[in-house]
């Protein structure tokens, strides 16, 4: 049996509500809430970036999987803002909890699956018997170009798993990935801001690749969707991973525990983990779930996960979800926002 | 150890002195004192300065100073203990004489910190680099730390913080010498900007060019140059952690506390018998935590001491007569030596409308960083 | 922050790790090489406590350069469960809801970056409870 030993997640405490940057841009708020079905997201604070979210997420992790950290063989990061173009953000991850040297450690990037790939990673490798344990992180401090839709959704977070075979408490049973050359979303390097093709980014990209790799997955292990208990998707918005869930054939109940995007808005890589965290926070032994990301340019991984007994022993070891975005949290207004996210030009 | 006295004395103004390089400030000062003593050769020459290098690039200033003052070839050195330079190179420059080994020596203290340089980068190297300043602390803020606790612990007020600025700026107004003499209300002090709660923009000492010297030379020779000679009775120096979290308590401050012990065992004295004090007041609540740790006033009661005047000039214990590095102006290096000018002329009897009367015994007190290290002298007519 | 002091201060930076003097059993942050306590030079590693309280704050409202983004922020001495203190700035809440005795825990944050193009910075702050 390979799964997850252990998992954690961490948000950031600022908020910008969707109102404060429609206000901004002299647009309708309610329909921008109606159309994309966000209320409000997440926030770094500027002493935040990937490393430090995925810092805290391993750290609630560990405190669940129990495990000494130096058993740890690998560490991938998923993210498309890593703070540097060239140094891996699991290098210091690594360092932080003691892991190094004996240690595997890479970056990954693919839009906002990066942290499904490190995933993907991870349990193979654990599988193959290579190592006792990995890490893999997926953790965004995604950046959203101004007066742009994706501005009200583009957030911070991250979720870290632990693989392993001991003590898993929810098996990761199989996995089906697909991949096509989609520029539907990228960014150039030197670029600050990303770049997307409108409407191109729905049907031909977000929805072919999520929705071909649920049903080949479903196809593999035989089963459909009134036999799975939830269902988890990438979240760009709110509307999105709803439409996705239900073309496949999955009801909203199924879907809930995993939709926090409206609370959360995108955390890119951090999306669909933070998802399944979610769902995990809540899901009984013997329940199942299927986990489908997808990451622009485009691909989507998807997982099929069964929970055991010992998610009893874990859940409560760390701070949930929705402990994290019901809790305290810090409103900001658009100056602090854009100061913040690093949106205003200083002097040298 | 033979008895030394001070014979001669001399300063710039302090200020913002852009028309003078730190060379220039040296020697005038320099010069101010050699022709107020009279001497016509040093035997040796102490400089203290915090930062020449970080100010103006300038490293190995005792040979510079040397140089220029035209006693090219005597022995020179820096000394340097942050803001408190200047007192331990008069300290070195009196053990210097005490001990036989030089008749005249000259100290000077000196810093020139308006040439463009990161003076709050440059101040930050008093403090420690890597557990404080590191995590975006400054000056204003450990002393912002050290008033906070010290409000909590025994009540001081910010009135009396505030307190300590106009007492000190009604001295400075009254000293030629000083940057900024003008007079500065309570109110106007408690409305300024504020730097580190609850310090504002008039409870900091300023940045500030100068130049401070005065020439020593043992008792038994004094009389040649001088009518008065002012006898440096003790020095007493002590050390404690850079890092104020370090400290066995915040509101002590345990390096003034052990400088003056050992300077009042030295000379014999006890905190009653001081006239009249020259402190470091680089913040307002340094002043007042100071004067507890000098043995003045009981732990808790410097800022009830303030406001009850008991430190103006017409009070039991002057504070700060020159204004202070407040009002005075605070040109790191030099600040430790313009103190010991000012207890001088004050002894002397050449304070003018400063002048505490029949001063007899007077105390300097200098302090590097929050109080990592501090020195004492004594002195006596 | 030049990476060879950087790299070496990782061990307390991140992982809190401390020296406990053998003899007298005083916690040393960073550890050193003689304790000022007994004078003893043997120390074991340990890992701080990652919770404490304010012993006294203030907010920095005139911020360095590398600062001038959190401008204005609180730093504070904090004294974790083991008795160390450390001087740091809590994080995540609004200055004036920092008070003296209030409890905090630690996290890993960035502290500053050598400007755009040098090295980043990370190590401990504090958030309340």
């Amino acid at each position: 049996m390979v799964g997850i030993v252990g998992y954690g997640s961490y948000l950031p405490r600022y908020r910008i509500r969707a109102d404060e940057i429609a206000k901004q841009w002299g647009m309708d708020a309610e329909a921008v809430k109606k159309g994309l079905l966000l209320q409000e997201k997440t926030v770094p604070a500027p002493d935040e970036d990937t490393i430090t979210i995925s810092v805290e997420a391993t750290r609630n992790a560990l405190k669940r999987a129990g495990v000494d950290p130096r058993l740890i063989g690998a560490v991938y990061v998923g993210s498309e803002s890593h703070p540097y173009a060239v140094k891996p953000s699991g290098t210091t991850v690594a360092e932080v909890f003691g892991i190094v040297p004996d240690v595997h450690v890479a970056s990954f990037e693919f839009a906002c699956k990066a942290g499904t790939e490190a995933i993907f990673v991870a349990y193979g490798l654990v599988k193959a018997g290579l190592m006792e344990y990995a890490l893999a992180i997926g953790a965004d401090t995604s950046q959203g170009a101004p007066a742009d839709a994706l501005e009200y959704s583009a957030s911070a977070g991250g979720t870290a798993y632990i693989i392993g075979k001991e003590r898993v408490a929810a098996e990761i049973l199989d996995t089906f990935s697909y991949t096509t050359d989609t520029p539907d979303f990228w960014r150039r390097e030197y670029q600050f801001y990303p770049r997307h093709a409108g409407r191109f980014t729905g049907e031909p990209a977000y929805f072919k690749h999520i929705v071909n790799a649920g049903r080949e997955l479903l196809k593999k292990i035989k089963l459909s969707p009134k036999d799975i208990t939830y269902a988890v998707f990438h979240m760009p918005n709110g509307k999105f991973p709803m439409q996705a869930g239900k073309t496949l054939g999955f009801t909203e109940e199924q879907m809930k525990p995993g939709w926090i995007v409206p609370l959360m808005g995108n955390t890119y890589s951090g999306s669909s983990p933070t998802g399944l965290s979610a769902t995990l926070d809540i899901a009984e032994p013997g329940d199942t779930i299927l986990v489908v990301s997808f990451g622009s340019g485009a691909g989507s991984d998807a997982f099929f996960i069964k929970v055991t007994d010992a998610i009893n022993e874990i859940r409560d070891k760390a701070i949930k979800v929705r402990d994290m975005l019901e809790g305290r949290r810090i409103y900001i207004d658009y100056g602090t926002y854009a100061k913040f996210r690093h949106k205003i030009i200083m002097a040298e | 150890m033979r008895e030394v006295a001070i014979i001669g004395s001399g300063m710039t103004k302090f200020g913002e002195l852009w028309q003078k390089s730190m060379r220039d400030i040296y020697v005038e000062a320099a010069l101010k004192a050699i022709d107020d003593a009279k001497v016509d050769h040093i035997d040796g020459l102490y400089v203290g300065c915090m930062s020449s290098g970080l100010f103006v690039g300038q490293e190995h200033v005792g040979a510079l100073m040397a140089d220029y003052l035209g006693f090219g070839n005597v022995p020179a050195v820096r000394v340097e203990s942050a803001c408190a330079s200047g007192g331990f190179a008069f300290r070195q420059a009196f053990l210097d004489v005490a001990s036989g080994m030089s008749d005249i020596v000259l100290v000077g203290g000196v810093e020139k910190m308006t040439d463009g340089a990161d003076v709050t980068y440059a101040l930050a190297t008093a403090a420690d680099q890597e557990y404080e300043v590191y995590y975006g602390v400054t000056f204003p803020g450990i002393y912002a730390m050290i008033a906070n606790a010290h409000m909590k612990e025994f009540g001081t007020t910010r009135e009396q913080l505030a307190m300590v600025a106009a007492k000190n700026h009604k001295h400075g107004s009254l000293n030629p010498n000083a940057q900024f003499p003008g007079l500065v209300s309570v109110e106007t002090v408690l409305k300024s900007t504020m730097v580190a709660d609850p310090l504002r923009l008039l409870d900091c000492s300023p940045v500030s060019d100068g130049a401070a010297c005065v020439i020593l030379a043992p008792l038994e020779i004094a009389r040649k140059y001088t009518d008065v000679p002012v006898r440096v009775i003790a020095s007493g120096a002590a050390s404690d952690t850079l890092a104020l979290h370090q400290r066995e308590t915040l509101t002590t401050l345990k390096s003034v506390k052990l400088a003056a012990e050992r300077a009042y065992k030295m000379a014999n004295v006890r905190p009653e018998n001081i006239q009249l004090a020259e402190v470091h007041d680089c913040f307002t609540i340094a002043e007042i935590v100071v004067t507890e740790d000098l043995g003045f006033f009981p732990k808790g009661k410097g800022g009830e001491a303030v406001e009850k005047g008991l430190t103006s000039l017409e009070g039991r214990i002057p504070v700060n007569t020159s204004g202070g590095l407040k009002s005075k102006g605070h040109p790191v290096g030099a600040t430790g030596v313009a103190q010991v000018i000012e207890v001088y002329e004050q002894l002397q009897g050449r304070a003018g409308k400063r002048q505490v009367r029949n001063a007899r015994i007077g105390l300097t007190q200098n302090m590097g960083g929050s109080g990592a290290s501090s020195v004492v002298h004594i002195f006596s007519v | 922050m030049p990476s060879p002091r950087y790299r070496r201060e990782m061990p307390q930076r991140y992982r809190m790790e401390a020296g406990k003097c053998k003899r007298c059993g005083k916690v040393f942050f960073p550890p050193r090489l003689i304790c000022n306590n007994c004078k003893s030079r043997e120390f074991e590693s340990i890992i701080l406590s990652d919770e404490g309280k304010v012993v006294s704050f203030t907010v920095t409202r005139v911020a360095p350069q590398p600062f001038l983004m959190l401008q204005p922020y609180v730093n504070a001495i904090v004294e974790l469960k083991d008795g160390v203190r450390l001087t740091t700035q809590v994080v995540d809440c609004l200055p004036d809801e920092v008070t003296i005795g209030k409890p905090v825990k630690i996290v890993f944050r960035k502290i500053q970056e050598e400007g755009e193009s040098g090295i980043i910075c990370y190590g401990y702050k504090c958030v309340p409870v």
